[in-house]
C-alpha cells in the first residue's frame, strides 16, 4: 500500500501525447460507429465551408478580371473621350448645320499639354467606322488613327508582326495593325500579315496583329465587377497612323446608314494622357476637367481615370466580401447549432457510458475533453470535406461557365480553421453538460 | 452493537458515524443512519439487507461515487469525505475496483480496451496497459476473446471482463454490486469462484447481495436495515474457500 499515490497529481495528470492520441482515436471510432448520423450532422459545416470557398473564388476571379482590364488602361493614365451629345441639347444651342461638330479638339490637347503639370506623354486617337474588306470578305470595324507608342501606353501586346513606327507615321505610310478578333474574322484561314485590306477607297498593308482588350472605360457606371457586355462590332479595330487616317478620310466624317446621312466633325475621339507618377493622377484629372469645362459649353466629353476605377472596384470587392462573409458566418453558425443539437442528444444517449467512465477514474475534465474532441473531429471532418468540395466546385464552374475563378490559399485555410473553431464553440456546452452529471445518477440511467 | 474481531491486519476502510440524507419532497430520508465500520486488508464481506435498507447507498459511499452527508470516511487513512471531485475520481480510478450487476462494459470497446479504461485514466503508458490488460484477460479465462465486443460475449464472460477491469489498477478494495444477479447459477458460480480466488490471493472484496447463499460463502457478513448495521459477524473460514 502506498497511500501517497492516491492523490499524486504529478504522475497522472496533464495531457500526455498518448492520452491525446487515444482520445482522438476514440473520437474517430465513435464517429465511425454512427457514420450516417455523423455525416448528416456535419453536412451543415460541409456546405457552409464549400460555399464560402467557392463564392470567394468566383468573386476573386470576377474582380481580378475587372481589375486586370482597368490596369490595362494604365494606372498612370487619364483617358479623355469624345461623346456625341444628345440631339435635344444640340438643337437649341448649335446653329443649324449639316455637320455636327463636337468632342475633344486639338486646342484642348494643346492646353492640357502646356498647362497641366506632370503630364508626360499624350496619345491622341481618331476613329472612323466603316467596313473593312479583304477580297469579298467584309467586317464592320473601326479604323483607329493613333501614334506609335499607343500599345505601350495601353498595355497591349503585339501578337504577330509589329506596330507601326514613328517614321511610318511621318511618311504617312498606309500600314495597319488588326486586333486578333478582326484578324480572325477577316482572315479565317491564313495569317493576315503582309496582306492588304481596304476601307472605303483606301488600301492598307497589314503589318501586325495586336491583342484584344475589353474596353474597361465602359465599366464606369455599371460598377459591377467584370460585367462588361461586348456588343457586336466591338473590338473590331484596325490601327493606322493618325496622319494616315486624316489624309485618307479627312476632317469631316460621313456616315451613311440605312437611308439617312450624317456628317460629324470630331478632332479627336480619344486622348490618353499619361502622368509622371500615380500620385498626381487625381490632381491632373481635376485640372484637365477644369480646362475642358471652360472650352466646352456642353458635355461632349468624358474623362475616365483608371486609378479611380480601380479604387472603386476595390471598394466594391470589399463590400462584396463583407456580404459574403456574413452569409458564410450565418451558414456556419447554423451548421454549428446542428452539431450542438446532435451532441446534446449523444450526451444523453451515452449517459451510462459517462457514468462508467467516471466510476473508473475519469475526471470531469476527461469527459469534457472526450466530447469536445468528438465535436471538433466532427466539424473538422466536415470542414475538410467542405474544403475539398469548395476547391472542386469552382473548377467545375470555370470549366462549364468559362468564368475565371481564383482560390487563394488563405480561403480554404480560414474556412477550415473556422469550422474547427465552431466545433470548439458549439462543443463546449454539451461537453460540460456531460461532465456535470453525477456519477451515481449517470450509472443508474437506462 | 456487534463488532468484528480486533484483526491484526491493517485497516483499509473506516466509517465513523456516517449518515447519508436525501430530501424527498418535504421529509428527510436518512438512507444511512450512523454507520460505524472498519474493513481490514484481505476481508471478504457480504453486505445483505432488504431493499431500501441502504445497501446501494452504502456501496456508493464506499465507492466514492457519493459523499456522506455527515461523518467521516477514511480510505487507507485519507479522509475521503472532504475530497474534491477530481481527487475522488483519482481515488476511484486507483484504489477501487467496481463490478456491477449489469456488467457496465462500454459497448463500443473490445475486451482489451474495456480492461484498459481505468489504466487510461490513471495515465499508464500504452504499452504497459496493453500488457497488463492481456494478462488480466488471460487471468479471467478470456485470452481467446480479447478482441471481441461485449455484445459478442455471454453474460458470464462479460462479467469476467468487468472483473479484469476492476483489477486493472491493482485496487485496495473491490466492490461488487449484485455481481451474479443477472447470471444463471453456473456462470454465477464461476464468478464467485474467481472472487474466492482473489480473496485467497489477499484481495479485499465487498459484495452487496440479497442472496442468502452468499452469506455462507464469505467469512464476514454485514446486515443492514433502515440505514443501520444490525449484524456484523465473522465466521470460521469454510474449507471450500481454502482449497484454492
Amino acid at each position: 500500500m502506498r497511500p501517497e499515490e492516491i492523490i499524486d497529481p504529478r504522475r497522472l495528470r496533464g495531457l500526455s501525447p498518448w492520452r491525446l492520441k487515444r482520445s482522438i482515436f476514440l473520437g474517430f471510432k465513435s464517429i465511425w460507429m454512427r457514420k450516417l448520423r455523423s455525416l448528416l450532422t456535419a453536412l451543415g459545416i460541409v456546405f457552409g465551408v464549400c460555399s464560402v470557398i467557392s463564392m470567394l473564388a468566383i468573386g476573386e476571379g470576377a474582380s481580378y478580371e475587372a481589375q486586370q482590364q482597368i490596369k490595362d488602361l494604365g494606372s498612370q493614365n487619364i483617358i479623355l473621350q469624345s461623346v456625341k451629345p444628345s440631339n435635344t441639347s444640340t438643337a437649341g444651342e448649335q446653329t443649324r448645320s449639316l455637320v455636327l461638330e463636337y468632342g475633344l479638339t486639338y486646342r484642348d490637347l494643346g492646353q492640357i499639354q502646356q498647362t497641366v503639370p506632370g503630364v508626360n506623354v499624350v496619345v491622341p486617337n481618331r476613329r472612323v467606322k466603316d467596313f473593312v474588306w479583304f477580297r469579298s470578305n467584309s467586317v464592320d470595324a473601326t479604323a483607329v488613327g493613333t501614334v506609335s507608342w499607343y500599345p505601350k501606353m495601353r498595355n497591349r501586346d503585339i501578337v504577330a508582326g509589329r506596330f507601326f513606327s514613328e517614321i511610318e507615321g511621318i511618311r504617312t505610310d498606309p500600314v495597319c495593325i488588326l486586333t486578333e478578333k478582326l484578324a480572325k474574322q477577316l482572315f479565317p484561314l491564313h495569317s493576315p500579315v503582309g496582306k492588304t485590306v481596304r476601307m472605303r477607297t483606301s488600301y492598307f498593308r497589314v503589318i501586325g496583329i495586336i491583342e484584344d482588350q475589353v474596353d474597361a472605360t465602359q465599366i464606369e457606371e455599371g460598377g459591377g465587377a467584370g460585367a462588361i457586355e461586348a456588343s457586336s462590332g466591338e473590338g473590331m479595330e484596325m490601327f493606322v497612323p493618325i496622319s494616315v487616317l486624316k489624309d485618307h478620310f479627312g476632317e469631316v466624317l460621313f456616315k451613311y446608314r440605312s437611308g439617312s446621312f450624317e456628317a460629324e466633325k470630331v478632332d479627336l475621339h480619344e486622348v490618353t494622357v499619361q502622368v509622371e507618377s500615380p500620385d498626381d493622377v487625381v490632381a491632373a484629372a481635376k485640372a484637365i476637367q477644369t480646362i475642358l469645362e471652360k472650352n466646352h459649353n456642353k458635355q461632349d466629353y468624358k474623362v475616365t481615370v483608371p486609378l479611380e476605377l480601380l479604387q472603386r472596384a476595390e471598394r466594391t470587392k470589399q463590400i462584396f466580401n463583407i456580404v459574403l462573409g456574413s452569409i458564410a458566418a450565418i451558414s456556419l453558425i447554423v451548421g454549428g447549432i446542428g452539431i450542438m443539437n446532435i451532441m446534446l442528444a449523444t450526451v444523453t444517449e451515452r449517459t451510462r457510458e459517462i457514468g462508467i467512465r467516471r466510476a473508473l477514474g475519469a475526471r470531469k475534465n476527461d469527459i469534457v475533453l472526450q466530447f469536445l474532441i468528438e465535436t471538433i473531429l466532427l466539424s473538422g471532418i466536415g470542414g475538410l470535406i467542405g474544403v475539398g468540395l469548395g476547391i472542386a466546385v469552382p473548377q467545375v464552374i470555370s470549366h462549364f461557365a468559362e468564368m475565371k475563378t481564383i482560390i487563394h490559399i488563405w480561403a480554404p485555410t480560414i474556412a477550415f480553421s473556422i469550422s474547427v473553431l465552431i466545433g470548439v464553440v458549439f462543443g463546449i456546452y454539451p461537453a460540460l453538460r456531460a461532465a456535470a452529471m453525477s456519477p451515481v445518477e449517470a450509472l443508474r440511467h437506462e | 452493537m456487534p463488532d468484528a474481531d480486533h484483526s491484526p491486519k491493517p485497516t483499509i476502510i473506516e466509517l465513523r458515524d456516517v449518515e447519508k440524507h436525501y430530501q424527498m419532497g418535504d421529509h428527510l430520508l436518512k438512507a444511512l443512519n450512523g454507520i460505524n465500520l472498519k474493513i481490514y486488508a484481505g476481508d471478504y464481506i457480504s453486505i445483505l439487507g432488504p431493499s431500501g435498507g441502504g445497501k446501494s447507498t452504502l456501496l456508493n459511499v464506499l465507492g466514492c461515487l457519493d459523499q456522506p452527508t455527515v461523518g467521516t470516511y477514511l480510505l487507507e487513512g485519507h479522509d475521503v469525505s472532504v475530497m474534491n471531485d477530481d481527487d475522488l475520481s483519482r481515488v476511484r480510478g486507483k484504489r477501487l475496483g467496481f463490478i456491477f450487476q449489469s456488467y457496465n462494459l462500454i459497448q463500443s470497446l473490445d475486451v482489451l480496451e474495456n480492461i484498459e479504461v481505468p489504466m487510461f485514466y490513471r495515465g499508464v503508458s500504452e504499452k504497459d496497459s496493453r500488457e497488463v490488460a492481456a494478462h488480466l484477460a488471460e487471468r479471467v479465462g478470456l485470452g481467446h476473446r480479447m478482441h471481441h465486443k461485449p455484445t459478442e460475449l455471454s453474460g458470464g464472460q462479460q462479467q469476467r471482463v468487468a472483473i479484469a477491469r476492476a483489477l486493472a489498477n491493482d485496487p485496495a478494495v473491490i466492490l461488487a454490486d449484485e455481481a451474479t444477479g443477472n447470471l444463471d447459477s453456473k456462470s454465477g458460480g464461476d464468478i464467485l469462484q474467481i472472487f474466492d480466488e482473489l480473496n485467497a490471493e489477499g484481495k479485499t472484496l465487498i459484495m452487496i447481495t440479497h442472496d442468502e447463499g452468499m452469506a455462507d460463502r464469505t467469512p464476514r457478513v454485514i446486515r443492514l436495515k433502515d440505514g443501520q448495521i444490525v449484524v456484523d459477524e465473522r465466521k470460521e473460514l469454510k474449507p471450500t474457500v481454502a482449497t484454492t
